[in-house]
């Protein structure tokens, strides 16, 4: 696997897919810190794709970027076909509502027991669900999912790190998104929470067929999710492939990021 | 030279947080009358800081009736103006040291509990999260904390000014024998809506800076858990000079009405 140089145009795998994600030389600084430089990716119709990168290397940037929370200095950036410079708030909101996205720390709402963290992101988006009055049973379809229901009214503070990022995951789905974006999903977690985690990510994926961009430091989690793996060096693009097409470089600069 | 640059720069710091502040202030005035209107919140929000800071403010009030009665009754003694303290009790509270007091409690209550609940929120994302959710953030945590804090300081000043004079009138009664009726028959008759009204309108104000203070500091925390403590502790003191400085004005064009 030779390292793919910046701005070069991704070819969907199977030369049919529909572009989900399209960045184009994206670039964002801060002051004198230059964290995007010329960034590319694209992300297709029910794939998978993980960003792996050195802290500071730009990637949550690039994931607030795609939800119009950040601004790119340069570049372009759409999602489901749409330029997300150029939308007005109400487009932006009803945009979002397809976009489900876990942060890193989960980012649940203290003040709010499980259910209504789950039924807020509704309060907006109730023609989505078919203006539904009774919002209880998609509030548990969603935590069933994650395997949570005994949680509907509990405080996020009683509960674990684990089930806390269950929850969130639950309540990125509950506007049944299409594309799910994964700051971190497995930081901050023991090993075997990890994996229940990284598994859900899956079941999630096969069972709603969501495309997701994971973010991750994580190997194992790259290794079990991934069908394409793009590292992010120093702001931009430095390679690109399959789990086992970079965890076989010799490149000292990807070597890095997958030795255990 | 290096001093000197220091005060430069901080006199630049103060003018570049008064505008923004200040700008922040114009966001609330523009939001304050666009829809969806998060009335729940804004009721919510009224029983926080109404209903919480109640018993408070009632005991520093009482207190604040009976150590005034106390310190000044061997002055009045001396001159043999014994009978004017009832009127000179209701007239200071009434104008000054009630709403003055009671709002200095509630900068350093409530200005440092919005301004570390919003900085908490801000930091663990979960303002990011409701943006992303399609809801105005600014909306359903910002205009509704300054609208309550707004509406609900006058309140608490009229509570907490009859509260002192029940202090002020208990000790009347207990070391001078005048019976609770004729002492406020006496506060009453000194009193004129030309007290009154200059003193509730103050207090919309004192209420309108504490929120704003507190908001503008908790929403744009930074620096993680250390900006939290930063952002309860400058909203207080922040909020406690404003509520000086537009003490002062009001005092200031109260006069220039009366002159009138």
């Amino acid at each position: 696997m030779k390292p793919k140089a910046a701005h070069t145009e991704v070819i969907s795998p199977s030369g049919q897919r529909k572009e989900v994600i399209r960045i184009r030389d994206l670039k964002k600084s801060f002051g004198e810190n230059h964290v995007l430089r010329g960034f590319d990716l694209t992300l297709y119709e029910g794939e998978n794709l993980v960003v792996m990168g050195k802290s500071g290397s730009g990637k949550s940037v690039m994931i607030k970027c795609l939800v119009g929370l950040m601004e790119g200095d340069e570049g372009s950036v759409e999602v489901l076909g749409q330029p997300i410079s150029s939308l007005d708030q109400h487009d932006l909101d009803q945009l979002r509502s397809d976009i489900g996205f876990l942060f890193q720390g989960s980012a649940l709402y203290d003040s709010m027991t499980v259910r209504e963290n789950l039924e807020f992101p509704m309060r907006r988006h109730r023609e989505k669900l078919g203006h539904v009055k009774d919002t209880l049973p998609l509030v548990m379809e969603a935590l069933e999912n994650v395997g949570l229901a005994h949680t509907l009214d509990l405080m996020p503070a009683e509960l674990s790190g684990g089930m806390k990022r269950r929850v969130a995951l639950a309540r990125t789905l509950i506007l049944q998104p299409k594309l799910i974006l994964y700051d971190e999903p497995t930081s901050g977690l023991d090993p075997i929470t990890s994996k229940e985690i990284i598994e859900l990510m899956r079941e999630i994926q096969h069972k709603y067929g969501t495309s997701s961009l994971i973010i991750t430091h994580d190997v194992d989690c790259a290794r079990v999710i991934s069908e394409r793996i793009l590292l992010l060096v120093d702001g931009v693009n430095y390679a690109e492939g399959s789990y086992r097409e970079l965890s076989g470089s010799t490149d000292p600069k990807i070597e890095v990021f997958f030795k255990k | 030279m290096n001093q000197s640059r220091t005060i430069t720069d901080q006199i630049k710091d103060f003018l570049v947080e008064t505008g923004q502040l200040a700008a922040f202030g114009g966001r609330f005035f523009r939001e304050v009358f666009r829809a969806p209107y998060e009335f729940r919140e804004f009721v919510r929000q009224c029983y926080q800081m109404g209903n919480r800071s109640l018993v408070l403010v009632l005991v520093t009030g009482f207190i604040i009736g009976l150590v005034l009665t106390l310190q000044t009754r061997p002055t009045l003694i001396e001159f043999g103006a014994e009978s004017w303290m009832p009127d000179m009790v209701g007239i200071s509270i009434v104008r000054e040291i009630g709403p003055v007091i009671i709002a200095l409690i509630c900068a350093g209550r409530i200005a440092s509990g919005i301004g570390a609940e919003l900085g908490s929120m801000r930091v663990t994302e979960q303002i990011d999260a409701m943006e992303v959710s399609g809801t105005n953030p600014f909306n359903y945590l910002v205009v509704t904390r300054i609208l309550a804090t707004t509406l609900m300081l006058p309140l608490l000043v009229i509570f907490g000014d009859l509260i002192a004079l029940g202090g002020s009138a208990l000790v009347e009664n207990l070391k001078g024998g005048m019976s609770f009726t004729l002492y406020f028959n006496k506060v009453f008759n000194a009193l004129s809506f030309g007290d009154f009204i200059p003193a509730t309108v103050k207090s919309f104000f004192f209420g309108f800076v504490i929120g704003l203070v507190g908001c503008y500091k908790g929403y744009h925390c930074k620096k993680g858990t250390a900006g939290v403590g930063k952002a309860a502790n400058t909203a207080v003191v922040t909020a406690s000079l404003l509520v000086f400085f537009v003490d002062f004005m009001a005092v200031f064009i109260a006069d220039i009405f009366y002159e009138l």
